[in-house]
């Protein structure tokens, strides 16, 4: 087999039969893919003893670098989708892949991140039981882009709802913030800082499912990715029709993060995230499900960083190490490095 | 007018075009320094000063007394304002519950 | 974070705040014995001050009687749609890469921003430093980098020396389009406004920091204004607040540097150096929202035409108006406040900012906008009731 993807790779041929068996299926390794079928199939009975809903989501990845500290397109790729399923309170059970490669695409490249998809797969306990693959032409894509969907089965009774929260509750972060952001920074080089901090990129079902038997009855959920904590908690409000009031001195984020923050001009609070959950719970209920959070290793660092109230207006206040406040509104576009 | 930061010079990395590594809170960063030597003194001599980092140059030393000057002009307002609102309160200095 | 974590200190905040407090009181009290009971108008010229402010919801711990005028000294606010628009035009020529920092990325032009021309094909790149844009340079040789240069005097040396720089390594495919502005004339510009009341000034310590404080004298001698050359810390702000209240407590209008552990007295010689080879006054530039303003911007010189920009690719230099209704001048003078003006929050968001001073972070217009409570704001100037508001009601 050559040792770079070229058009052949996506013609349908044997080339293309050849990768898929020596890369893919070979890597993911599981019966349903080696049944070679267009579709994986699921015995309905089998999947309706674990829940009485299905979750279904799906996203793209197309992170540039494909390798940075913590963590790679393949990883996110895994990570991303389980974390969507997670957030909804599901059991992640399987995952699609497409993958879209640009022709010339060292093999070795794409066998590193089908290994590190399922390494992530086997950790997060999912398996990957259907995919595509396509080429395209140089320069029509940037080397290689992956989109996974994922199902899985929602338990009865619990009902995980954006618009959820309530006055009183108490609003919690599994760890530190902006992680995964800086660590792209880095990793692209443009603006050639160099820190050591790696991408939080983990995935939080085992998390979810720990908190869920400590508090079933978590109010809202969702993972702080593009936008930040910033962009999560507008939502939050939007929906629940309530403001979120955090506290700056709560908020923990890395020295380095900060540092980097302070030198670009940019809010931590907007930072991207990959391994990072915002919940709403009652509040009796938040110091021990703290501190269980603290005993898993996805939540060592986790904090009670605010609570919900109903004034004054619907949104996001901060109050400051300051003691005042400030309005957390959501970006209109990325947030981009400033001098001024 | 322009985001400043401080940052601390941990090694020269370029001395022909007066490039320095500079470390903010961990992260590291080379900038241009010729904004802050002297032609007297060596490059090296510059470890370990703090300057002031703005757009990939350092644009100013920062002032170590200066800063601690400042701090104790603020720190000093903090005593002065005490006992401003005892005297307020009418509670005199040998009233003060020990 | 060392020199930087120590004035951030909350306790020394509420006793500095408790200190503007009763100066205010003492000062107010003065003034209405002589019938003037007009709140007390402060600016800080720069945007960074600005950022600062709204940032830390300094505004919230003031007392009503001091307003704080949001001044014009953020290059991204003032700068032209004309030069927008003859930098897209730039960037969009095939050889070019066009290197800029990340500020100036949406400030719309007449027909598009950078932005946008980058997503229309044109090869534009946001770099952190001028430095960067020669790194560019060097390792394309077969295209021709230019470099979008902006910023008042802060940033003035660091491109100078990135041309210098340029020149002694022999690097032919670099030039810079050069906006950079000159402080003193936009603050004359402002201070020479017959309609302009200001009571005192927090000058831009990084501005400082290169050309020191004998620049500055001309507000306190000539304009009689108390003047505190500031640092960009919560504490720094409201530290200087407090001396410019003392200053009008004592009917006192000097120059004071409250930003000593990085401006000297005589500012930095090199970067002054650099800035006299390569730059010269410009005898007028325009100004976004100030029109016109004598001696406002910087060129290169002759000697290094090789290096410019506008002289080794046509530039069109257009000039174009702001749209209409757009009240940006009225408000980087502090004749009104961000929400008085008709178009904030209507046509002007920040989606789709019709004024500068909407589009930039550091603007006043997009920091009322993303800090405050805008629905409030409206209303309050549809019953066109005047005095301050809480940034955050």
């Amino acid at each position: 087999m050559s040792d770079v993807i070229t058009l052949a790779h996506g013609s349908g041929g044997k080339a293309m039969e050849e990768l898929i068996r020596t890369v893919f299926v070979s890597t993911f390794d599981n019966s349903e893919l080696t049944n070679m079928e267009d579709q994986a199939r699921f015995d309905l009975a089998e999947l309706q003893q674990q829940g009485h809903r299905l979750a279904f989501t799906t996203d793209s990845y197309v992170v540039d670098p494909l390798f940075f500290p913590g963590g790679d397109i393949g990883k996110l790729a895994v990570t991303g989708t389980v974390n969507d399923l997670a957030m909804g309170g599901a059991k992640p059970l399987y995952l699609s892949c497409a993958f879209i490669i640009e022709e010339g695409l060292p093999i070795d490249t794409l066998k590193k991140v089908v290994r590190s998809m399922q390494d992530t797969a086997r950790e997060a306990g999912v398996s990957i039981v259907t995919g595509d693959t396509k080429v395209v032409h140089k320069g029509s894509c940037d080397k290689l882009f992956i989109n996974t969907a994922g199902v899985g089965v929602i338990a009865e009774g619990v009902n995980i709802r954006a618009q959820g929260a309530q006055v009183g509750d108490a609003i919690i972060i599994n760890g530190y913030l902006g992680d995964h952001g800086a660590a792209i920074v880095d990793a692209r080089g443009d603006l050639a800082l160099q820190n050591s901090i790696e991408s939080d990129c983990q995935p939080l079902n085992d998390l979810v499912q720990t908190m869920l038997a400590v508090c079933p009855d978590i109010h809202c959920l969702r993972d702080a990715t593009r936008g930040g904590l910033a962009t999560v908690l507008n939502e939050f409000a939007q929906a629940s029709d309530c403001c979120m009031q955090v506290d700056e001195t709560k908020l923990p984020i890395r020295s380095e993060v900060r540092g980097m923050c302070e030198i670009l001009g940019l809010d931590p609070l907007y930072l991207a995230n990959e391994g990072k959950l915002v919940a709403v719970v009652p509040s009796a209920a938040a110091d021990q499900l703290i501190q269980t959070m603290q005993n898993h290793s996805a939540g060592c660092h986790s904090a009670i960083i605010g609570h919900v109230t109903a004034t004054p207006k619907r949104g996001v206040l901060m109050t400051t190490g300051f003691g005042s406040q400030r309005i957390v509104d959501r970006l209109v576009g990325e947030q981009l490095p400033r001098i001024c | 007018m322009c985001l400043g930061i401080p940052g601390q010079i941990v090694s020269i990395s370029d001395e022909v075009n007066h490039m320095a590594m500079v470390d903010v809170s961990g992260v590291q960063r080379e900038v241009n320094i010729m904004c802050v030597v002297e032609a007297d003194k060596a490059p090296e001599d510059y470890i370990g000063e703090w300057v002031l980092v703005h757009v990939g140059f350092a644009m100013s030393h920062l002032d170590e007394e200066e800063a601690q000057r400042t701090l104790a002009l603020l720190a000093e307002l903090g005593e002065f304002q005490e006992e401003l609102d005892q005297m307020q309160q009418g509670v005199t200095a040998e009233e003060q519950p020990l | 974070m060392k020199y930087v974590d120590e004035f951030r200190d909350p306790d020394t905040a509420r006793k500095l705040v408790q200190q503007i407090q009763r100066l205010t009181n003492s000062i107010m009290a003065q003034r209405a014995e002589a019938g003037n009971t007009r709140p007390l108008q402060l600016m800080e010229f720069c945007g960074g001050h600005t950022h600062t402010i709204f940032r830390y919801g300094i505004e919230q711990l003031l007392p009503n009687a001091i307003e704080l005028v949001h001044g014009p000294g953020c290059p991204v606010c003032v700068l032209p749609r004309g030069r927008v628009d003859d930098a897209v035009a730039l960037a969009s020529r095939p050889e070019v890469i066009f290197t800029t920092f990340g500020d100036a990325m949406r400030v719309p032009g007449s027909k598009k921003s950078l932005l946008q021309a980058k997503a229309d094909g044109a090869d534009i790149r946001m770099v952190y430093s001028p430095l960067d844009a020669l790194k560019l340079a060097k390792e394309n040789p077969e295209r021709e980098v230019i470099f979008f240069a902006l910023g008042f005097e802060t940033t003035m040396p660091s491109t100078a020396l990135t041309l210098l720089q340029a020149e002694r390594q022999g690097i032919t495919n670099f030039s810079l389009f050069c906006n950079h502005i000159t402080t003193v004339p936009t603050i004359e510009a402002i201070l020479g406004d017959p309609d302009m009341i200001l009571d005192g000034f927090l000058a831009p310590g990084h501005v400082s920091m290169v050309i020191g404080e004998a620049p500055f004298q001309f507000v306190a001698e000539e304009f009689h204004k108390p003047l505190v050359i500031t640092g960009f810390e919560p504490l720094d702000i409201l530290q200087s607040l407090t001396m410019v209240l003392m200053q009008i407590h004592d009917g006192r209008t000097e120059v004071e540097n409250q930003y000593k552990r990085v401006v000297q007295k005589q500012g930095n010689s090199p970067g002054q150096q650099a800035i006299k080879t390569v730059f010269e006054i410009r005898d007028f530039f325009e100004l976004r929202g100030l029109g016109s303003v004598d001696h406002s911007g910087v060129r290169i010189r002759d000697a290094y035409a090789r290096f410019d920009a506008e002289r080794k690719f046509p530039v069109a230099g257009l000039t174009v108006t702001d749209p209409a209704g757009c009240q940006c001048g009225e408000v980087l003078k502090g004749l009104i406040r961000p929400w008085q003006c008709r178009q904030f929050g209507e046509q002007c968001i920040p989606q789709t900012p019709m004024g500068a001073l909407m589009v930039s972070s550091e603007g006043a217009c997009a920091a009322y906008y993303q800090y405050s409570d805008v629905q409030a704001l409206k209303i309050k100037r549809h019953e066109g009731s005047g005095g301050k508001e809480r940034a955050f009601t």
